[in-house]
């Protein structure tokens, strides 16, 4: 009999998770990375990952109430059954990384620690100091390393996932190049999880690694995969500029007391306006010359407001109403109110990242931040089937704190195990993590994207194995089994690509129209002018029309390395022409919805039209015409009714807001 | 070579020296960037140098790296490939850009250019580390590293993901003990500095060749979890081995070095506590 076998591409937390699943439940599994896996960039996640604990649950708090959160502040964009699941499955996944061994601070009586977290009202994120990420990671490597020495996973680290193979209408494998030998080769497998992360580097740069390109997933795009929400794009608030990237500065330092200011001075009218004094020492400018706005304009969630909000309120300081400090794009981040030593233990490995590249102390002077972008809600379109809770009608919001109206039993949000959780359109092709475009709508609120990461790998993961076993197709024809006609097409199309781009090398002259570093500098100025905080019809267009100007130069790219062996420039250019494609998604999403949600903010339509836009955005690679095509595709939105998302806002300053009012200059950075 | 990894006091100095650098570096000026180059396994190694405009603050040896690539031209205009280099987070977590820079192992994305050459034409050096095979250019091959982490069985040994409740209470004390231990990222620092690892590309030597710092504080690690030290005593046994923490020579570079300030020589000399006990019991235990 042929061995069933499954390939995950990717090793960050959604891959390794799926992997360990999947090997458990007796099925080979083969792991593609660019990366060693435990280098993946699930390693930046930093404030914590979120889950009802019995604390909060004895003040009040519910899965049902995270579930509702994670709605809200996903601005009602995802499908709701889905999210209910992840919800309920979170106080579990919690419990399981405890047992991997995951240091979780400690209470003094022993118990996991929580805290504060963007869009919550109650203490519901579980934390490693300030690198969670990095810790569950490990965990999920260590896990992983275990089976590998059973030899029932096997790591492919270094290679790069070219083309998903799909024969029949199902996908049966992929083709991979070794980064190192560089030789292209196919891999059957009865299904494959795409587990790729995010798409940051289209932007030039961001808080992301160097590998999250989105090119694999643009890839899966090319060959027909459909691309959901695309012009989701988080800009996280905090973040350290740096010359080659954007450094994170996580949430929870604000979870921990953080208070964001500028200096402002109050006018006779009672608003605020510049302050002379900005730029001097922070700790010389008074308390009474101090604007928290954040403080000031949401009473109730104050400088936890979710991350979209924050990044317009910040964007709106200092673009509109020029109080950045020192009159620049920055605010103050301060931490300096809190007891040093507390920060040393909650937030150590976030602090000694700012003090490394900037040289100052947090726990003694205000961090200068600005927004950047972070992470993509947007990603490979996925199904579902629908669980067991079928309400007649959506319920209204739900008031914070008050009784859950259903228990927290698996299977009431998704159907456990059915073969369709988190596949793409294309049968046997799966997306998890980031890469896969449920769970967050139009913001992801913080401290939930491990959650999802880890909720695909470990619930969807059962799909996969369900799938195998039981498809009429996949159970009764092997890829082992099949001709190999269908993998040496796609070998030959990634070969020929490889010479194309080459042979460009020596040809003509060098110039900067044609070279790659150059392109993607241009597209990351442009994308983030464009396609980030603030967007409006005439600066889309001007960007659609700069992406087609970039796609023409590169179908004249000129490489600097003809290398057969390590061709680190190869792999480069190759990703760059997927970015371009990404981009498209992403502005050509931006023009089709003319509304404003969530993270998605249009200037020209400043207010959320749900009777119009409450749909997902599909992205649709159109083969002949080699361009992207944007469908709207109704969601499920039978568990919640739709409320205005205010989180309480005051406004006595006017300007900014959940939506900010004035037109800024998009030219900001 | 042990000079490099100098007393505390004089890492001290230079610190103290590179937060000085950076407040004197100008922008604008050029300096030089000499890199130790090689097209594979079993080539002949180069020195190229570059000239690398500074032309803003907090820049890093990745974005030095990021310009040359732009446009790989020598000192002497002689045009060349783009270096080949290995990176991930850049922001020290991940461990994947270690190299040697001015003669000493650190990761390439913390180093900032300011706090080595502020001056106009002042020059630095990249090499690839010298205690792993080269696969081209700064980017060396660290499967060894991670296959130690399978000797030493660094995990904790559940019964599967099933839900079964929660981990093992834990006291704050030793959570912060096992976080240190636990951020070890596997960047190569401390083997690179180590005088007792050594280059070895042959793979059936690498089970009793030394192991290094990282893994025995793994080992320590997952010893100290209380479902991890189930398997304490098959992580010892491969200790007390050929290639175990007997053959630690104690020249204590490998604290000195890691990037996460990872107590090792304590967990070198806790390890080592264990292992003497382990083969106490053994001995009586026949």
């Amino acid at each position: 009999m042929a061995t069933q076998r499954v390939i995950v591409v990717g090793g960050g937390l959604a891959g390794l998770s799926a992997s360990v699943r999947i090997a458990e439940a007796g099925m080979q599994v083969d792991l593609f990375s660019m990366v060693p896996v435990k280098r993946s960039h699930s390693v930046c996640a930093q404030g914590g990952i979120n889950a009802c604990n019995e604390v909060a649950r004895q003040q009040g708090y519910s899965e049902y109430e995270h579930f509702d959160e994670t709605i809200y502040g996903g601005d009602f964009l995802a499908d709701q059954h889905p999210v209910l699941e992840m919800a309920n499955w979170a106080p579990k996944i919690i419990d399981l990384l405890d047992r991997m061994g995951v240091p979780f601070n400690r209470t003094s009586e022993g118990y996991r620690d929580l805290r504060l977290f963007g869009g919550s009202l109650f203490k519901r994120t579980h934390f490693a100091g300030a690198t969670t990420g990095q810790q569950l990671l490990y965990a999920l490597d260590e896990q992983t390393r275990r089976y590998e020495a059973e030899g029932k996973v096997n790591k492919y680290e270094f290679w790069e996932f070219l083309w998903p193979v799909i024969s029949d209408g199902r996908c049966v494998g992929i083709v991979a190049q070794d980064m190192r030998t560089m030789q292209i080769r196919a891999f059957r497998a009865d299904a494959v999880v795409m587990a790729t992360g995010g798409c940051g580097l289209v932007y030039g740069k961001s808080t992301n690694s160097v590998v999250c390109t989105g090119a694999a997933a643009a890839r899966c795009y090319q060959a027909g995969a459909w691309y959901g929400n695309p012009e989701m794009i988080q800009v996280h608030p905090t973040a350290i500029p740096g010359a080659d990237k954007l450094r994170l500065m996580s949430e929870s330092a604000r979870g921990e007391g953080g208070r964001v200011w500028v200096p402002a001075l109050k006018r006779e009218d009672g608003k605020w306006g510049p302050n002379p004094r900005s730029g001097q020492d922070p700790k010389t400018i008074p308390t009474s010359e101090r604007y928290y706005f954040l403080e000031e304009k949401y009473p109730a969630y104050g400088n936890i407001v979710p991350r979209d909000i924050a990044t317009r309120e910040i964007f709106d300081i200092c673009v509109n109403q020029g109080m950045g400090v020192a009159n620049e794009n920055q605010v103050y981040l301060d931490l300096t109110e809190r007891d040093p030593e507390y920060l040393a233990k909650k937030l150590g490995g976030i602090l000694d990242i700012y003090e490394k590249f900037v040289g100052d102390d947090p726990k003694f002077t205000p961090m200068r931040i600005f927004p950047a972008v972070h992470y993509s809600m947007g990603g490979l379109w996925t199904q579902f089937s629908k669980g067991s809770y079928m309400p007649a009608e959506p319920r209204t919001k739900h008031k914070s704190g008050s009784r859950s109206p259903l228990n927290a039993e698996i299977g009431q949000g998704m159907e456990y195990g059915s073969p369709i959780n988190s596949m793409t359109n294309i049968k046997g092709l799966y997306a998890f993590g980031e890469v896969n475009f449920a769970y967050h709508g139009a913001n992801r609120l913080g401290a939930n994207a491990l959650l999802s990461c880890l909720f695909d790998g470990l619930c969807c993961g059962v799909s996969v194995v369900n799938y195998i076993r039981n498809d009429e197709q996949a159970s009764k024809q092997p890829a082992e089994m099949l001709t190999s006609s269908a993998y040496e097409a796609v070998v030959e199309q990634e070969q020929a690509k490889v010479k194309a781009l080459t042979q460009t090398v020596g040809q003509g002259e060098a110039s900067p129209a044609t070279n790659p570093y150059v392109i993607h500098k241009e597209l990351g100025v442009e994308m983030t002018a464009a396609c980030t905080v603030v967007k409006s019809a005439s600066r889309l267009e001007q960007c659609r029309n700069k992406i087609a100007e970039l796609r023409d130069r590169y179908s004249r790219i000129r490489l600097g390395d003809a290398a057969a062996w390590t061709n680190q420039t190869l792999s480069y250019t190759r990703a760059v022409g997927d970015m371009l494609l990404v981009s498209e998604a992403i502005c050509f999403g931006s023009i089709e919805r003319k509304e404003s949600r969530g993270a998605h903010y249009r200037t020209d339509y400043p207010d959320r039209n749900d009777a119009q836009f409450m749909k997902t955005t599909v992205a649709k690679f159109s083969k002949p015409a080699k361009t992207t095509e944007i469908d709207l595709l109704p969601i499920d939105a039978s568990l919640i009714q739709p409320t205005a998302r205010t989180y309480g806002k005051k406004d006595d300053q006017g300007g900014a807001g959940g939506a900010v009012k004035k037109v800024a200059s998009p030219e900001w950075l | 070579m042990i000079s490099t990894y100098a007393s505390d006091s004089a890492n001290a100095a230079a610190s103290a020296q590179r937060m000085a650098n950076r407040k004197i570096a100008k922008q604008g000026r050029t300096i030089r960037v000499k890199i130790k180059r090689c097209d594979g396994p079993g080539k002949a190694s180069r020195w190229e140098t570059f000239n690398v405009s500074v032309s803003e603050r907090g820049m890093n040896i990745i974005s030095v790296l990021q310009q040359i690539a732009a446009n790989p031209t020598t000192v002497e205009g002689k045009p060349t490939t783009p270096v080949v280099w290995d990176s991930g987070c850049l922001e020290e977590v991940c461990g994947s850009c270690t190299m040697v820079i001015n003669g000493k192992v650190r990761q390439s994305c913390s180093c900032l250019v300011d706090d080595y050459a502020p001056a106009e034409g002042d020059e630095m050096s990249l090499e690839p580390m010298s205690k792993f095979p080269i696969v081209r250019d700064l980017w060396v091959d660290r499967e060894r590293l991670f296959h130690n982490l399978k000797r030493v069985k660094a995990w904790v040994p559940i019964d599967g993901t099933y839900s079964l409740g929660a981990g093992p209470r834990e006291t704050s004390a030793k959570q912060e003990t096992r976080y240190d231990l636990s951020q070890c990222m596997s960047c190569g620092c401390c083997l690179e500095a180590c005088p007792q690892f050594n280059i070895e590309p042959d793979k059936s030597q690498w089970d009793t060749s030394f192991i290094g710092a990282h893994a025995i504080s793994q080992a320590r690690l997952f010893n100290e979890h209380e479902t991890g030290k189930q398997l304490k005593a098959e992580r010892l046994e491969v200790l007390m081995g050929p290639g175990g923490v007997n053959d630690c020579g104690n020249a204590q570079n490998c604290v000195k070095v890691c990037p996460k300030h990872i107590p090792l020589t304590e967990s070198i000399a806790a390890v080592g506590r264990a292992v003497t006990i382990q083969s106490v019991v053994n001995f009586f235990r026949g």
